[in-house]
């Protein structure tokens, strides 16, 4: 009984195990990816990275051309997720099992927050780029459209988590549907709102500096611009400002957060 | 309060009987209202400072409302055949495929290192920090950087993706390692079980929904930043051939095409992650 228990229990695993290296394997021929060269990438790019990838003196005087860039960047990415915020609210209100007016929009917006989710940012922002050029706003709508298919989702869940009792509490007393809204769902999820929104203007940083290499704008064209330059101690400084103001700003919202909830 | 002391009134009661003071003013109330304070105030000064260089908004915007509406409505194939863009999409899969199980077998020793249950707190903390600073970095950077050492190519692609998945994957994996039941480890130890016994014998098996629902969970995030590093930087898959139709080509209905593929297999990832997510909870 028990050595037949611990033989499938091996089995299995040997299975499982034997899939997850056919498909490894699979995977690596589609993409010509070679394990042994990409295990000696890792050293040479260390090695490397001490030798040439740090900022030095001379570098030193970009360092007020990138944090303007910086500057930007931090105010697009909070500006998008801000805005995008408020019309994921609306939407998330429209779509929750708990607050939704009609069936038909519920399907609609949660159908249009699925759109804007699963397409990636990369997608939007060259869409974007033909009309927008490369400036800010590029980067501040492609952001805009992928934190608001976020937010929407996270907000419908947050409000669906909420309960339907100070809802339910609230329409007998016979409130109309706004004051239901501000009274019930508001207080009840505004923390765990707020939480979403500071995670969503984490992403959006890392995010734009993916959307600024594809347009041109922000610190990721001002990084593009040394990478390619091939001044690569100009671009470590880039990474290092990029680093300490993400970390900044996740010591800043978790602190927010400690205090929220 | 002794019952001696005199009711205190307050003259807001006073004057204004008909309004109660619903709303309380505390720490958590107050540090809400600031954020948000402060939020609006960057979003509307950042409007100010934009960069615009003369752009009209208004028809801006609606040119970009045509356009995606070209996009979605007419797509169609000129640079490339229906069987080239089923395998670029079968190719960003498998990028994405093999930067989340990269990540998550190096994530996986790490995190044993950086659950504070299976080592001690200096270790953990140590650990915990450099995961943090290499999230930290964009992934787009690592790959840029990994190129350098080792070519445009899958390679920096791999590698450099597998770090953020490394970084992501270390902090859930030990998040859930560090909610196993004390009890589960100590009565092993009671055995005399060592270290590594302990690990397979108790902590993988309790743990192993939570780490199978992250892990893919991971594989969808993986999928898109495939596409976006095919168009950054270079990684081959549809993520390329969308750079080249937008950006080289101006053919944005091609961009359509490609789009709806991205879309296809990004909608089916989810359904799969929601149901691996909803089945391992029960």
């Amino acid at each position: 009984m028990s050595q037949t228990y611990f033989l499938t229990k091996r089995l299995r695993s040997l299975v499982v195990l034997g899939v997850i290296v056919l498909v490894c394997f699979g995977s690596s021929v589609l993409t010509q990816f070679n394990l042994s060269q990409g295990i000696a990438a890792i050293p040479k790019a260390i090695v490397w990275g001490f030798s040439n990838f740090y900022p030095t003196a001379d570098s030193l005087a970009y360092l007020s051309d990138i944090w303007a860039k910086m500057q930007e960047t931090l105010l697009v990415s909070i500006a998008a997720a801000v805005v995008a915020a408020i019309f994921a609210f609306i939407f998330a209100i429209l779509g929750s099992r708990i607050t939704k007016v009609s069936n038909f929009l519920a399907v609609l917006s949660r159908a249009f927050a699925n759109l804007s989710r699963n397409i990636d940012v990369s997608v939007w922002s060259i869409v974007l780029l033909l009309t927008f050029g490369q400036t800010s706003l590029t980067g501040f709508f492609a952001l805009f459209i992928a934190s608001f298919g976020f937010l929407t989702r996270a907000f419908m869940e947050t409000i669906d988590e909420s309960g339907t009792d100070p809802v339910e509490a609230l329409k007998s007393a016979g409130a109309g549907y706004v004051p239901t809204i501000f009274q019930a769902v508001v207080p009840s999820s505004i923390s765990q709102i707020m939480s979403w929104i500071l995670f969503m203007i984490e992403t959006n940083i890392r995010a734009a500096t993916l959307v600024g290499i594809l347009t041109g704008s922000g610190i990721g064209y001002i990084f593009d611009l040394y990478y390619k330059r091939m001044d690569y101690h100009a671009a470590s400084l880039v990474v290092v400002v990029i680093v300490i103001s993400i970390l900044l700003i996740e010591q800043l919202s978790n602190y927010v957060r400690r205090a929220m909830l | 309060m002794s019952m001696k002391e005199p009711p205190r009134i307050s003259p807001a009661m006073t004057s204004a009987p008909a309004m109660i003071k619903t709303k309380k003013l505390t720490k958590s109330n107050i540090v809400i209202r600031t954020t948000m304070t402060v939020l609006a105030l960057l979003t509307i000064y950042g409007f100010f400072t934009f960069n615009n260089q003369n752009l009209k908004f208004w028809p801006s915007l609606m040119a970009t409302f045509a356009n995606f509406k070209t996009v979605f409505i007419q797509p169609h194939f000129n640079h490339f055949t229906f069987s080239q863009a089923v395998e670029g999409v079968t190719v960003t899969l498998a990028l994405g495929l093999l930067t989340t199980i990269v990540g998550a077998v190096v994530a996986f020793f790490l995190s044993l290192l950086a659950a504070e249950n299976l080592t001690n707190k200096t270790t953990s903390n140590i650990v915990k920090t450099i995961v943090a600073i290499i999230r930290a970095v964009p992934t787009v950077l690592w790959v840029l950087i990994f190129a350098i050492a080792a070519g445009l190519g899958s390679v920096a692609a791999v590698i450099g993706m597998s770090f953020h998945s490394i970084s992501y994957l270390t902090k859930a994996y030990s998040e859930s390692f560090e909610e196993i039941d004390e009890g589960a480890i100590e009565a092993l130890k009671a055995t005399g079980a060592g270290w590594w016994q302990i690990v397979f014998q108790s902590i993988v098996p309790n743990a192993l929904t939570s780490l199978i629902s992250w892990t893919f969970m991971r594989f969808e995030v993986n999928f898109g930043v495939a596409v976006a590093m095919g168009a950054a930087a270079g990684a081959g898959g549809i993520g390329y051939e969308m750079f080249m139709a937008g950006a080289f080509y101006f053919d944005i209905r091609e961009m359509g095409t490609i789009t709806y593929f991205i879309l296809a297999i990004a909608i089916v990832l989810e359904i799969l992650s929601t149901q691996i997510k909803a089945r391992i909870r029960i």
